[in-house]
């Protein structure tokens, strides 16, 4: 009975049709991994007998592969020397997705003799290093570490003030003081609640137990909120924490005199309760932001950089960018980033896809202005640097970003709204009750106080107060799982009111990468093509390595910059270059093995996203007229409008053209959503009543984007608008509960009827009830 | 009634460690990241390794 069947499970299931390091789904053909890095990682991570990490690896699949190209980024200036020859390095280190990389990353490093400390920090993607040993040894490491995938960076002040999240641990603190003192303060209340045949000397000593307890608290855990108030009062507006101020203050005022006058009832249980609940909605409101803030900062960090000065010397050393003045050269690298703006004494190639929306590189004359932010796609060369950091044309986008998202600062939220009648009625009616007691009614002042705080105290907007971040939480959180981030704490709110939509094309509605088209190109062919294509960064030769990511390097490749490749007779690059008539330059690469072999030719498209289609009829399903709104030529516009089903485009919009488009759209009382991925569109997104980024967008784009989708496609974006909007209508019901409740309650308290442990009981219902109600927002 | 000379304070008194714990938690950076803390406790020891000369 030995030769029944097979083994049902053979072997691992990913060995089958998934790269065995990255995840990454397999084209036919493929053995185990899907390209060579993908598998000299593999054998790096089996080789340091750390082969457990597949076993827990649980991130995204295809994002460990190693770049096929890592940008070279020098380490040695950040290294600092310890008094006893220890070293150590501050990194950002991107790519962690899951426990496993942490654990990967802090083993293979620990794995290296010289290495005294490697610590990952989760969140903050920090990577603390410390090795005894030359300082070179950090380049070393940062090398191990992205032949696994992990893309590291300096760990830039930008990260930090990310990270350091002084305001969020203040939160925190706070919490942790409020809910102690709300809970001893709750155990000594209940006694006196229900202890009705305690004596006057117990009752006094647990009413002076309870303010000791509670006074501090008070006074300490509410400085959030006395703060945010007093910095609104300053500004002449009332917002939500000036009425939490105000009840939180009297509440505790009006128990210190109940105290003196060994009074039946305090209500310091009530206020620091009430501390404790609306701090831990903040706690969690902000944590959910700092994710979306984090996300930013990584992209940043990745992006940022240091430049190499050539000094007088002639020596190059690495120094920031901002420091770099007007008149001084500095060194650009092929595939380089150019992060000032100048002029170069020779021709060169550049890629400004970033900065215009052309998809393909421009060839620059000699002495021409070189544009910041531009990729330099040939040969390394000099830039003599025109206009420092602070002066160049990246600034002034910047200084244009400003000037449009002061005009948006000026968004109240419904929140806010909510507070500004509020708060003046709340505590209009509490003066009124005193006064009415008092006066009208003949009773004793301290009799009509009491009355009077106890409208103070059912009025402090509990309910109202976390109505609205109640909502948000549960929204941001659902969102944040479907990979979009939500960088603004107005950006729901504004996206569920967008009411018509403009996208921009290059990138955003396509992929914004060439892809070659299959044309039933022989597999053969396309593998020699592709491994003479890994020698270059040309956004076209790295098409096609993409199309073949399998094929290995042709040996003895040579680039002839702006042209095309060369290794012995072979020759692959522009119609020109390879001697082939009748092919219209563009999109195009050809393909000779040989002087005389027949000429193979590669076409390319920049490709709509797969999903762009759907997207845009979800988005009108929604209610939002969709627009194109694009730098490139008006046929390439045009053609990507028909096949995605946008009926209204624009073409050859320059980035002013764009923003004042939008700014007309909103003078037009459109509340337009504006999604951008270039450094063209950040001023358009910028004045936009909500701006979203795709995902692989530049960092200008991302930071100024409200909403930033971390996963390709687009059609994440009707989702999230669906999202919001559903937390829109339960924002409004938590409100009108919150209000109805007040109404209810308010006379009975005007009239005396509610005594402190009543409105404590009803407050705290009205709470629950108007949280368990946001927690239905991440179900749509 | 006289248990409550005694018992009040030493409630008091275990509140007010729990309170010390966490406010040197928070201040020794225990807060700061919560994600890597939960994955890092089903991490395997650190393999042994020479201590450098």
């Amino acid at each position: 009975m030995t030769d029944l069947k097979r083994p049902l499970i053979a072997e691992a299931p990913q060995s089958a049709a998934a790269c065995a390091h990255c995840g990454a789904l397999l084209a036919p053909g493929q053995g185990r991994f899907c390209c060579t890095g993908c598998e000299a990682a593999y054998g790096l991570v089996r080789g340091l007998g750390l082969d457990a990490f597949y076993r827990r690896r649980e991130s995204a699949d295809g994002v460990l592969r190693p770049e096929i190209s890592a940008p070279a980024f020098d380490a040695l200036p950040l290294i600092r020397e310890d008094a006893d020859g220890v070293k150590s390095l501050e990194l950002m280190i991107s790519g962690l997705t899951c426990g496993a990389c942490v654990w990967l990353v802090e083993q293979a490093l620990a794995a290296e003799a010289d290495v005294i400390n490697a610590r990952v920090s989760f969140s903050t993607r920090r990577l603390d290093l410390r090795w005894r040993g030359p300082a070179a040894r950090g380049n070393e490491l940062i090398a191990l570490l992205s032949r696994f995938g992990f893309r590291v960076a300096p760990y830039t002040p930008a990260c930090l003030r990310a990270a350091e999240d002084v305001e969020g641990r203040t939160l925190i603190r706070a919490l942790g003081i409020a809910a102690f003192g709300a809970m001893n303060v709750m155990l000594v209340s209940i006694a006196v609640w229900v202890g009705e045949d305690m004596g006057a000397h117990t009752r006094e000593f647990m009413h002076w137990l309870a303010a000791l307890i509670g006074l501090p608290t008070v006074l300490v855990a509410g400085m959030p909120f006395y703060r945010s108030a007093t910095n609104a009062l300053r500004a002449g507006r009332v917002n939500m924490d000036m009425a939490v101020s105000l009840g939180v203050l009297a509440t505790t005022s009006m128990s210190l005199i109940e105290t003196f006058r060994n009074g039946p009832y305090t209500w310091f249980d009530g206020a620091t309760a009430l501390l404790a609940l609306l701090l831990a909605g903040r706690v969690l409101d902000r944590a959910a932001r700092k994710k979306a803030r984090q996300a930013v900062a990584e992209l940043l960090a990745l992006q940022d950089g240091m430049v190499a000065l050539i000094a007088t010397d002639g020596t190059t050393r690495l120094v920031p960018a901002a420091s770099v003045e007007a008149g001084q050269c500095v060194q650009i690298a092929a595939g380089e980033t150019l992060r000032l703006d100048g002029q170069a004494g020779v021709e060169t190639l550049l890629d400004t896809a970033a900065i215009t929306g052309e998809s393909l590189p421009r060839g620059f004359a000699l002495g021409a202005a070189l544009p910041a932010g531009a990729v330099n796609m040939g040969a390394p060369f000099t830039l003599e640097v025109t206009a420092p950091a602070r002066d160049g044309s990246l600034a002034a986008m910047a200084r244009l970003l400003e000037a449009a998202e002061q005009s948006k600062g000026r968004f109240v939220s419904i929140a806010d709204r909510a507070a500004r009648f509020y708060v003046p009625i709340a505590h209009a009616i509490a003066v009124a009750t005193f006064l009415l007691w008092w006066l009208g009614f003949g009773a004793l002042w301290q009799e009509a106080l009491v009355n009077a705080v106890c409208v103070l105290l059912i009025t402090c907007p509990c309910g109202l107060a976390i109505a609205v971040p109640a909502v948000q939480v549960v929204a941001n959180g659902a969102l944040f799982k479907r990979g979009v981030l939500v960088a603004s704490p107005t950006a729901l709110e504004r996206l569920a009111t967008a009411d018509c939509a403009v996208l921009d094309k290059t990138g955003t509605l396509t992929e914004g990468r060439p892809v070659l088209i299959p044309e039933g190109q022989d597999p053969q062919t396309l593998r020699a093509a592709a491994g003479m294509a890994r020698a270059s960064r040309h956004p076209l030769a790295k098409a096609l390595v993409r199309a073949c990511p399998e094929a290995p390097l042709m040996q003895g490749t040579r680039e002839i910059p702006g042209q095309g490749l060369e290794a012995g007779a072979a020759r692959l690059g522009s119609p020109v270059f390879c001697d082939v008539a009748g092919v219209s330059d563009g999109m195009v690469l050809v393909f000779r093995a040989g002087a005389d072999a027949a000429p193979v030719i590669f076409r390319f498209a920049d490709r709509l996203r797969a999903d762009a289609l759907q997207a845009v009829a979800d988005l009108k399903a929604l209610g939002l007229p969709v627009e194109l709104l694009s730098g490139d030529g008006p046929g390439a516009v045009a053609s990507a409008a028909i096949a995605s089903g946008i009926a209204t485009w624009r073409a050859e919009a320059d980035p002013h053209a764009k923003a004042a488009y939008i700014k007309s759209l909103k003078a037009a009382g459109r509340k337009p959503l504006m999604v951008g991925d270039g450094i063209n569109d950040t001023a358009a997104l910028a004045a936009a009543h909500v701006a979203a980024s795709p995902a692989g967008a530049t960092d200008l784009a991302q930071t100024t984007a409200d909403i930033v989708l971390q996963r390709e496609g687009l059609v994440v974006l009707p989702e999230a608008i669906r999202i919001a909007r559903r937390a829109q209508i339960l924002a409004r019901q938590n409100i009108g509960f919150s209000l109805a409740y007040n109404v209810i309650a308010v006379p009975a308290a005007i009239s005396g009827l509610v005594n402190p442990l009543i409105a404590a009981l009803v407050m705290a219902s009205s709470s629950l009830i108007v949280i368990a109600n946001a927690l239905r927002a991440g179900r749509v | 009634m006289e248990a409550l000379i005694l018992l009040v304070p030493v409630s008091l008194l275990l509140g007010a460690l729990g309170l010390i714990g966490f406010l040197w938690a928070l201040r020794s950076r225990q807060y700061d990241d919560l994600e890597g803390a939960a994955a890092r406790i089903l991490f395997d020891d650190q393999p042994g390794k020479d201590p450098p000369p």
